[in-house]
């Protein structure tokens, strides 16, 4: 006799309850998304019939996977829905959507033109013509960096971390590489600190979330197995400082793409969960700045929250002297990614971001510490306190010789 | 009595025989009256797989009744496209089954008319990748699924477009007879509580299984031999094909995709007359169902099953064979005028879904005979109202809209999408417009007569999310606000009896879910 019956993709687990209809950010703003429920297993059923029914509103999930967190029956529902955009679904503005995914690409030629790229991307004129392309101009890109973080590592840090017996290997990132490579050097900072060097990959490639979330599944495959094969070859754990990398390494590849790499992912996670336990067990000890004062206010990612390690980075800003620690209720900020980027969801990107707005404004904090990048640019742009990532809020603590 | 009226032929029983043969009467100008006991399609003809027979089921065992199928399955794919979908079928041929029989098969189709063609095991595997991949042989043919409720309602509206007039909840109490003949019948509104009298010079007793009884009536004696036939629904379709065991007919070797789940079925097992208004599946036949079922598609074993349910074909003892041992399955016509001296009264039964336009042919043509009336059969050619050819400019409906559409073809643009666009049933896509146009269109009564018509509560939660905004709204619409907690118990009853022989796993979740939100116990009046 029958004992389980989990359908591929278990969305015939789901009871109806409507728990993810309620905690989905977008179906709170948008009067035109079906919610989760609808898009996700119910949709699903009909599609299996016809693939007609597949529902151009399902481009408005932000796949912030809020609906998998609440659903008591384990559905994987934000899943169903990437899925099916993958394989239904067509891009609305694809030359729009192919530049915002191309991050690889993008970020490479705009760091060598980053004198120039920079004050174009910000120049008022220039914006409208980005609003015609489908880019809102109300949106300022992040600043390119002049030069990209695997170049200042090959020259600046590579060469001492030899001296070290124990070594991570880092998944930097695009944001770490082309835009932020500040974040980077902090990160080198926090490990030389904690007695281990840093290695790169054989290759890096953009993790995908951009590409999966823009309907470009077979890219996204392809710059997936890459990291996969260099993330088996690393020998070392495999350390990110961004919740959304990390997030679709070891999910997304897996159960969006279908790759076979369930060994590989629970070999990469992020930094501030790896030194959390490292400092918990004894092994690594940090030394903090005396005269270290800051009040920062924890955001914590829609990935970061689906990973469940929003407490790893909670509890090492505790550790630090001098840190006050605020943290609000969870809120998505709207940006999900490219998503906000695009002219026609920037109402709904900052209608779902407001609530968030006002309690981290409320918190009265000097900074908000946050997993991802993209989460940074919004509140940012919503708030105007600047937002930092934990490994930068502990390498701005330690206490250097 | 408070009223009485007359016609030129009552008919009994609204399962898909009695309003195909109430479409065609009144198609020829007949003033047809056509009485059912509870809802259009309540007993066999909205208990069975929802399979359109290529006949080639039938092949081997039944050349007549084949070759009467694949004539009847060109017609009725023309006649009810919004009823009907084109799945095609596969006979798969497993290890532990003959091949020799595949040969046999092939060529029998072909002698009776059926495009039956012998294909690769592996190309099998790709037109329909749920079926059991150790097959050593596959053939294709014209298999198609159909949706039995739509196409007694298509017919019951059709009918009623043309002047018949289709009573349900109106049980038959007794035939009227005039110096031997039948003349008429006293019958019972079961909504309106009265006791009425209709008369007409032929009564056509297509009462199903029921038969047995009315002909009674009459002084006529029809043995039935009830025989129960049970089936699983599960949550959704793991295949988009027919899927049909190549062997001798035998339990649970079929899978029939509809709509947006699939059916496997059936079991056959005699039971007693006085059992056919409460029949059961038991856990045995849950078992049997299901082990057969994953022989046919591995995938069921691991898919949600919805609920189980049962029908009784109305098989009929062949009138040489007293007795009723030997059983006829094609169609029986009897004109009791020639077989029992009781003139006026004709009884049809036996046959199946897929022939049923044909049974009612060849009724309206006695009917017809008896009346003196000469016109000719419009049924095979006239599209069922909702197939008539039709499109959507606008190309971005909703989802909602498509649903309905599927469900009721041209007909869709009769609903009031713009005012009641607000989706009810979410697991089916029923929004309040469907449900406007179902109690105003189609004769709903109550919430299982709009199950039948809309899909309302068949999907994964059986009606758990939605049955009180649907209760509501279905009280509003018919103006009986004061109903709708009788509609939210009958309605829980119905489901919880199919959902009780599968309920474990996340069917028993679903039960529990069930409970909480309508606050009532599984085990409460079943």
């Amino acid at each position: 006799m029958q004992e389980h019956n989990i359908s591929k993709g278990n969305f015939e687990q789901c009871l109806k309850c409507n728990i993810c209809t309620q905690v989905c950010p977008m179906f709170e703003v948008n009067p035109h998304y079906p919610g989760p429920k609808q898009a996700g297993p119910d949709g699903e059923r009909y599609r299996l019939k016809d693939p007609s029914f597949f529902d151009l509103t399902l481009k408005y999930c932000l796949n912030c996977k809020s609906c998998e967190v609440a659903c008591p029956s384990g559905v994987k529902v934000g899943d169903i829905i990437q899925i099916a955009r993958l394989k239904y679904g067509r891009q609305s503005n694809p030359l729009r959507d192919r530049m915002l995914a191309s991050t690889d690409l993008v970020g490479t030629v705009a760091s060598v033109l980053a004198p120039v790229a920079n004050p174009i991307l910000a120049f008022g004129p220039a914006k409208r013509v980005m609003d015609i392309f489908g880019v809102d101009h109300r949106r300022t890109f992040p600043k390119y960096s002049g030069e990209k973080f695997e170049q200042w590592f090959k020259k600046n840090a590579a060469p001492a971390q030899s001296r070290f017996k124990e070594h991570v290997a880092y998944f930097h990132g695009c944001y770490v590489n082309y835009n932020y490579p500040q974040l980077g050097k902090d990160f080198v900072k926090v490990m030389n600190a904690c007695g281990y060097g840093v290695s790169l990959l054989e290759k890096e490639r953009c993790c995908g979330v951009a590409l999966i979330s823009n309907g470009f599944g077979k890219q996204a495959a392809v710059q997936a197995a890459q990291n996969v094969d260099s993330i088996r070859k690393a020998g070392a754990p495999v350390l990110t400082t961004s919740s959304t990398c990390t997030f679709t390494i070891r999910d997304e590849y897996r159960n969006v793409l279908g790759l076979d790499c369930a060994d590989m992912a629970s070999t990469v996670e992020l930094a501030v969960k790896w030194i959390y336990e490292k400092i918990a067990s004894g092994k690594v000890n940090l030394r903090f700045r005396p005269d270290f004062h800051l009040k920062v206010v924890y955001h914590t990612a829609c990935h970061m929250q689906k990973l469940g390690w929003a407490l790893f980075s909670q509890e090492l800003l505790k550790m630090i002297p001098g840190v006050e620690l605020v943290v609000p209720e969870q809120h998505c900020c709207g940006i999900a990614g490219t998503f906000g980027f695009k002219k026609e969801n920037y109402g709904y990107s900052q209608a779902i971001g407001q609530p968030l707005f006002d309690s981290l404004l409320a918190a009265g904090a000097d900074a908000v510490a946050t997993d991802c990048e993209t989460c940074k640019w919004q509140i940012e742009s919503g708030t105007g306190i600047p937002v930092l990532n934990p490994i930068s809020i502990l390498a701005m603590a330690l206490l250097t010789d | 009595m408070a009223e009485s009226s007359s016609f030129d032929v009552i008919i009994i029983g609204g399962g898909i025989t009695g309003v195909g043969t109430a479409r065609d009467c009144a198609l020829r100008g007949l003033k047809v009256l056509l009485l059912e006991k509870a809802d259009l399609t309540n007993g066999a003809s909205g208990r069975n797989h929802g399979l359109l027979h290529s006949g080639a089921r039938y092949a081997v065992t039944d050349m007549e009744s084949a070759a009467e199928c694949i004539r009847e399955n060109r017609i009725i794919r023309q006649i009810a496209s919004n009823c009907v979908e084109q799945t095609e079928g596969l006979f798969i041929t497993l290890p532990q089954d003959d091949l020799q029989y595949q040969a046999l098969f092939v060529e029998r189709c072909r002698e009776a008319g059926i495009d039956a063609r012998e294909i690769d095991p592996a190309m099998a595997r790709a037109m329909e990748p749920s079926v059991n991949p150790s097959l050593i042989g596959a053939v294709k043919v014209p298999d198609a699924s159909v949706d039995p409720f739509r196409l007694a309602s298509a017919n019951a509206l059709d009918a009623a477009n043309h002047g018949a007039q289709i009573r349900t909840y109106c049980e038959v109490l007794s035939l009227l007879k005039d110096s031997g003949a039948v003349v008429g019948v006293r019958y019972f509104d079961r909504k309106k509580k009265e006791t009425l009298c209709a008369y007409a010079p032929v009564t056509v007793n297509a009462a199903g299984i029921w038969g047995q009884t009315i002909a009674a009536m009459a002084g006529c004696e029809i043995k039935m031999l009830p025989a129960k036939g049970s089936l699983l629904v599960f949550g959704h379709r793991v295949n988009k094909m027919v899927i049909n065991r190549c062997r001798k007919p035998s339990n649970a070797d079929i899978l029939v995709p509809g709509d947006v789940v699939c059916v496997i079925g059936t079991t056959s097992d005699k039971v007693g007359l006085d059992e056919c208004d409460n029949i059961k599946v038991t856990p045995a036949e849950v078992e049997l169902l299901l082990r057969e079922g994953c022989s046919l598609a591995p995938e069921l074993e691991n898919t949600r099953i919805l609920r189980a349910y049962a029908g009784v074909r109305p098989l009929v003892a062949s009138d040489d064979d007293p007795t009723g041992r030997s059983t006829s399955r094609g169609i029986v016509l009897l004109d009791h005028e020639t077989r029992d001296g009781v003139p006026g009264f004709i009884s049809i039964t036996g046959g199946k879904l897929t022939s049923y336009r044909l049974m009612a042919e060849q009724t309206a043509n006695l009917v017809c005979r008896k009346l003196g009336v000469n016109r000719k059969c419009l049924t095979a050619t006239e599209p069922l109202p909702g197939s008539e050819k039709h499109s959507n400019p606008d190309r971005e409906l909703s989802i909602a809209f498509k649903a309905a559409e599927g469900r009721h073809g041209s007909l869709t643009g009769k609903m009031d999408f713009s005012q009641k666009s607000e989706v009810l049933c979410e697991c089916e896509h029923v929004t309040r417009a469907e449900i406007a146009y179902a109690v105003k269109t189609l004769g709903v009564r109550n919430m299982i007569d709009l199950r039948r018509r809309t899909r309302v509560g068949m999907g994964t939660c059986q009606g758990s999310f939605c049955i009180k905004k649907v209760a509501e709204a279905l009280a509003c619409e018919l103006g009986c606000p004061e109903m709708e907690q009788e509609f939210i118990r009958e309605y829980v009853q119905e489901r919880w009896k199919g959902m009780t022989p599968v309920c474990w796993g996340d069917s028993l979740r679903e039960a529990e879910y069930m409970r909480k939100q309508i606050g009532r116990n599984i085990n409460d009046e079943i």
